[in-house]
């Protein structure tokens, strides 16, 4: 039972089409500040941090930075980008009057920030590469990872998309949402570090298992944990993707 | 047959009634038109039945079958002309028609051959690789014509096609319409311009507060609501009252303009004549669509 057709792949061919042309506006940010950060934590902090495996602190978060620069690809995306396509510019319910359905746009407009966070994901994964940060081949998982968490993290925003009154109304979804994941998912510092009552905290917050599962790609330290990572990622994917064409359904096909 | 049926068509949006128990039958290739104020319910009408919003109660059926199953194959064989200008501003003139064809699953050749044709048809030519932000009101508008046109459809839906458009592009408009009329397209037209219903519709319907009040050719609407011909007395305030007792006193057919009174029905004025004191003027008119409208819907604002 599946909500969407086959069609949506029309809308993602349609999202694809308009970042091809107009890359050069917002592809160099995502890529110059991971870099950045990279940098300047692993380098510039990281000769202060000690880690107690002896692993260099640059080493330690650039399996995080793509995780985290994944999530932020697909949430802008489904945030932003499709509140503007929707609000302002009206392309869905030109796009309704086709027969593509509610569903069949919105599930494009997943797959395409999914593909945003592949493309970031990948991107970085290539410049941590070259920094010789990657220890293992399968690391070459990383992409597949990234398009997963990709599909979970523009699920999660297009829900809050289909409820949002304004577009300021995602100042509170990035202040309030994403950078407290950003800093407690296990990007820049091991879970173990924190209170007890914040590392659990923190497996429930979606990015932690997939910080988990690119961390040991990267690594080549693989365990049976990591299953449970994935399992996590796939059921609130599963959840959030349901809901989410609903909830658009609701605000769409009045 | 009809190629669009409803029964007991209804929407409510909360508590508003915004479409009460509509039932229609559209005839294939004609061009039916939909009149009506702002708010009469016209748009919501046209979203159901072109399967965008669900009704509340009520049924639809698009050549025989009933929309809810057959929502896709419908909408393929529709094409729809918002009054809204919803183009996609992320691409150029010429991509716009192709990435609408995409989404109607038109072959890129085909899609190409027709976007080249429509273009040219709707005078776009010069065009092709403009930004839509760099297009005029007008130009936009007939872009979103030819858009609506790219899957060749067979029922044209168009909510205020020329509105905003000068006289040239208006005309531009009427005749690729008339045109489709002999290629057998039925065509359903939101309008508020009157002459343009009387024009190029069949059938008009006249649409107020949700209900359909009547539907006929427009010579037929305009014969039944105000004769062929329409008298105009300018009255001022201390002779009003006395010429309306008169007037109903002789059981004619007027209502109250305002500063102006319209008898309907007459076919000379010699029943008048002697009403009208030298300080108020007397004319008449034929009578048109808009003395239909004004009659069924009322002259006062609405909303």
């Amino acid at each position: 039972m599946i909500p969407f057709s086959w069609r949506f792949i029309r809308v993602w061919q349609r999202n694809r089409d308009v970042f091809f042309r107009l890359w050069h506006s917002e592809a160099p940010g995502f890529i110059a500040e991971p870099i950045l950060i990279l940098v300047a934590m692993g380098l510039g902090l990281g000769a202060y941090v000690g880690l107690v495996d002896g692993q260099r602190y640059i080493e330690f978060i650039a399996p995080g930075i793509i995780a985290a620069y994944a999530m932020f690809s697909a949430s802008f995306e489904c945030t932003y980008g499709t509140f503007f396509r929707m609000e302002y510019q009206k392309t869905f319910d030109a796009i309704i009057a086709t027969p593509l359905s509610v569903e069949d746009v919105i599930a494009g407009e997943i797959f395409w920030g999914a593909t945003r966070s592949l493309m970031t994901g990948t991107v970085i994964l290539v410049i941590a590469a070259a920094f010789q940060l990657v220890h293992s081949p399968w690391a070459l998982l990383i992409p597949a990872v990234c398009f997963l968490e990709g599909i979970m993290f523009a699920s999660i925003a297009i829900l809050f998309t289909s409820i949002a009154p304004a577009i300021y109304s995602f100042n509170y979804y990035f202040t309030l949402f994403i950078t407290p994941m950003f800093f407690f998912s296990g990007v820049f510092f091991p879970l173990a570090s924190f209170p007890q009552i914040v590392q659990t905290l923190s497996w429930i917050i979606p990015l932690t298992p997939v910080v988990h599962l690119t961390r040991a790609l990267v690594s080549g330290e693989l365990h049976l944990g990591l299953l449970w990572a994935l399992g996590l990622i796939i059921v609130i994917t599963l959840v959030f993707f349901s809901l989410s064409l609903v909830t658009m359904r609701r605000r769409l096909a009045i | 047959m009809a190629i669009i049926k409803t029964k007991d068509l209804t929407k409510w949006f909360k508590d508003v009634l915004a479409v009460d128990d509509v039932n229609l039958e559209i005839e294939e290739g004609e061009c039916f038109g939909l009149l009506g104020p702002n708010g009469a319910g016209k748009t919501t009408l046209i979203r159901m039945i072109t399967a965008v919003s669900p009704p509340t109660k009520g049924k639809i059926w698009v050549q025989g079958k009933d929309l809810k199953d057959c929502h896709r194959e419908a909408k393929a064989m529709m094409g729809v002309i918002p009054q809204l200008d919803n183009l996609d501003p992320d691409l150029t003139v010429f991509q716009n028609l192709m990435t609408f064809a995409r989404y109607f699953n038109i072959p890129k050749n085909e899609a190409r051959r027709r976007s080249v044709e429509l273009l040219s048809l709707f005078k776009l030519e010069d065009k092709r690789n403009s930004r839509i932000r760099e297009l005029s009101g007008g130009m936009r508008r007939r872009l979103l014509l030819a858009r609506g046109m790219i899957n060749t459809p067979r029922i044209l839906i168009l909510d205020e096609p020329t509105l905003g458009l000068d006289p040239q592009a208006k005309y531009l408009v009427w005749h690729k319409m008339t045109e489709l009329n002999a290629q057998g397209v039925t065509r359903i037209l939101c309008t508020h311009n009157m002459e343009e219903a009387t024009v190029l519709c069949d059938r008009v319907a006249i649409m107020h507060e949700g209900r359909i009040l009547d539907l006929d050719a427009p010579h037929a609407l305009i014969s039944r609501y105000a004769g062929s011909e329409v008298w105009e007395i300018e009255v001022n305030a201390e002779g009003k009252d006395k010429i309306i007792q008169e007037l109903e006193s002789r059981g004619l057919d007027f209502d109250d303009g305002g500063n102006e009174l319209y008898i309907f029905h007459l076919t000379s004025d010699e029943s008048l004549i002697d009403l009208v004191s030298h300080a108020e003027k007397l004319k008449h008119r034929p009578a048109t669509l808009e003395d239909v409208f004004f009659r069924l819907t009322g002259r006062s604002l609405v909303e």
